[in-house]
């Protein structure tokens, strides 16, 4: 990696992360206004196409944080593994688990006898 | 792994840290799926923006303040890029903006929570638990309780310590009272009730849905019809005005919760990542990294505030988008 030696000044590709950032941020504030009927109305793994846009720019932002600002592109794979793996693999599968948990009681509380919202 | 050890802990603090982020936002997530129908849509919550009162403008304040923290995130990491090249002036100016950054922030923040506790239109709680608003039978919009209500000179006194028998005593009570809020609604025809639940063109044909107001193609909640609001009325037993931990305007009450649980334990996380680079910009001025030959020091607390950052990114996702 050319970071290792450090004297090599990185201000040009910052600015631009922040321009990528930036752009991202925009497009997630304008589609958040607009919503199109489009994607907010049609459903994908129970979710709107909406909402799967918004969490795909979301890691795509979080991705440049990470490797631009928090410098983890010039760190060694096994450092950059042993972050990232553990957060991958418990996040996917913590969200996995609550989500359909909690849709299940969902469909528990709309399906049972008992009035629960009135 | 190529790292010395402090920036290492900072690594593996940070991941600690982002678990303990993901389980609460993974909470939130369940307990939004739990009540997938009834949760309040953020556009109507928030949709403030400083010098524009009563003007409609949801997401602009927020994006604002992403806007505000990726900046001092830019600006952290110039400093960092400095510290490599031991400019020590442009390390100072560069954390300097970060704190103001930080700083700018936090009062944004605040001014963020202070218009979600005082709320704006107001509402009623039925016995049931959940939240009735009002809004204008021709226009569909909100109407404030202010607007609903009619004075009926009622004699209410807030319990206090010192009247109270055995030292109870309640909360503030609500500007208007259950029963003024009721009679002003009946006296008025042009109000109607909007519910909880988030309209589905399934609902169409449901007895009390409104055949008129509720075509909206936009996610909206449920406007009865003047029969329906009128009964629905009768169960009213509380008058919500702003949120705090217990009811919300809003709607469903773990909103308010989840939302002050989680931007303020990321508030809190700004508030001592701004000290700590208050501590770091001091000792850059004072030149003890100067004497050091290194400003790994600065990129420490630089790896703390990206994360900051970066938890943002994911809370302004999911408290204000999805």
């Amino acid at each position: 990696m050319a970071h290792a030696h450090e004297h090599v000044s990185n201000t040009k590709r910052i600015w631009m992360v922040f321009g990528i950032l930036s752009v991202v941020t925009i497009i997630e504030v304008a589609f958040g206004i607009y919503k199109p009927a489009i994607l907010h109305d049609t459903l994908f793994l129970q979710m709107n196409l909406l909402n799967w846009l918004f969490i795909g720019l979301t890691i795509y932002k979080a991705y440049y944080i990470v490797w631009a600002f928090m410098h983890l592109e010039g760190e060694k794979s096994n450092l950059r593994w042993s972050i990232v793996a553990p957060l991958v693999f418990l996040i996917i599968y913590l969200v996995f688990i609550l989500l359909v948990e909690g849709n299940y009681v969902f469909d528990v509380f709309k399906s049972s006898q008992i009035k629960w919202n009135f | 792994m190529g790292i010395n050890y402090g920036k290492m802990m900072m690594w593996f603090f940070i991941v600690s840290d982002a678990l303990t982020f993901s389980g609460f936002l993974a909470a939130y997530g369940f307990s939004r799926y739990k009540f997938i129908e009834t949760w309040p849509l953020a556009d109507e919550v928030f949709n403030h923006f400083p010098f524009m009162h009563g003007v409609d403008a949801p997401m602009y304040y927020v994006a604002l303040m992403t806007f505000i923290l990726i900046f001092s995130s830019v600006t952290m990491v110039l400093a960092v890029d400095a510290g490599h090249q031991m400019k020590k002036q442009k390390v100072a100016i560069y954390m300097f903006l970060t704190i103001i950054g930080g700083g700018i922030f936090l009062g944004s923040q605040a001014w963020e929570w202070k218009n979600f506790i005082k709320g704006e239109y107001g509402a009623v709680e039925t016995k049931g638990g959940s939240i009735l608003q009002f809004v204008d039978a021709t226009t569909g919009k909100r109407v404030k309780l202010s607007d609903v209500a009619i004075p009926l000179h009622e004699e209410r006194e807030q319990l206090t310590r010192n009247k109270g028998f055995w030292f109870s005593k309640e909360s503030t009570l609500p500007t208007y009272s259950v029963n003024e809020v009721v009679e002003g609604f009946k006296a008025n025809p042009n109000i109607l009730v909007r519910t909880e639940a988030i309209y589905h063109p399934s609902m169409a044909k449901n007895v009390g849905v409104h055949p008129e107001l509720n075509k909206s193609t936009h996610k909206h909640k449920t406007i009865l019809t003047r029969e329906e609001s009128l009964k629905r009325l009768a169960d009213v037993h509380y008058v919500v005005e702003g949120a705090n931990l217990i009811r919300n305007e809003y709607g469903q009450k773990l909103f308010a919760n989840f939302f002050f649980f989680i931007t303020g334990f990321h508030g809190f996380h700004v508030f001592t990542g701004v000290l700590i680079n208050v501590l770091i910009f001091l000792n850059v001025v004072l030149g003890t990294y100067e004497k050091r030959r290194s400003y790994e020091m600065v990129e420490k607390v630089g790896l703390y505030w990206h994360f900051v950052d970066l938890v943002w990114v994911f809370v302004f996702t999911f408290f204000y988008l999805v």
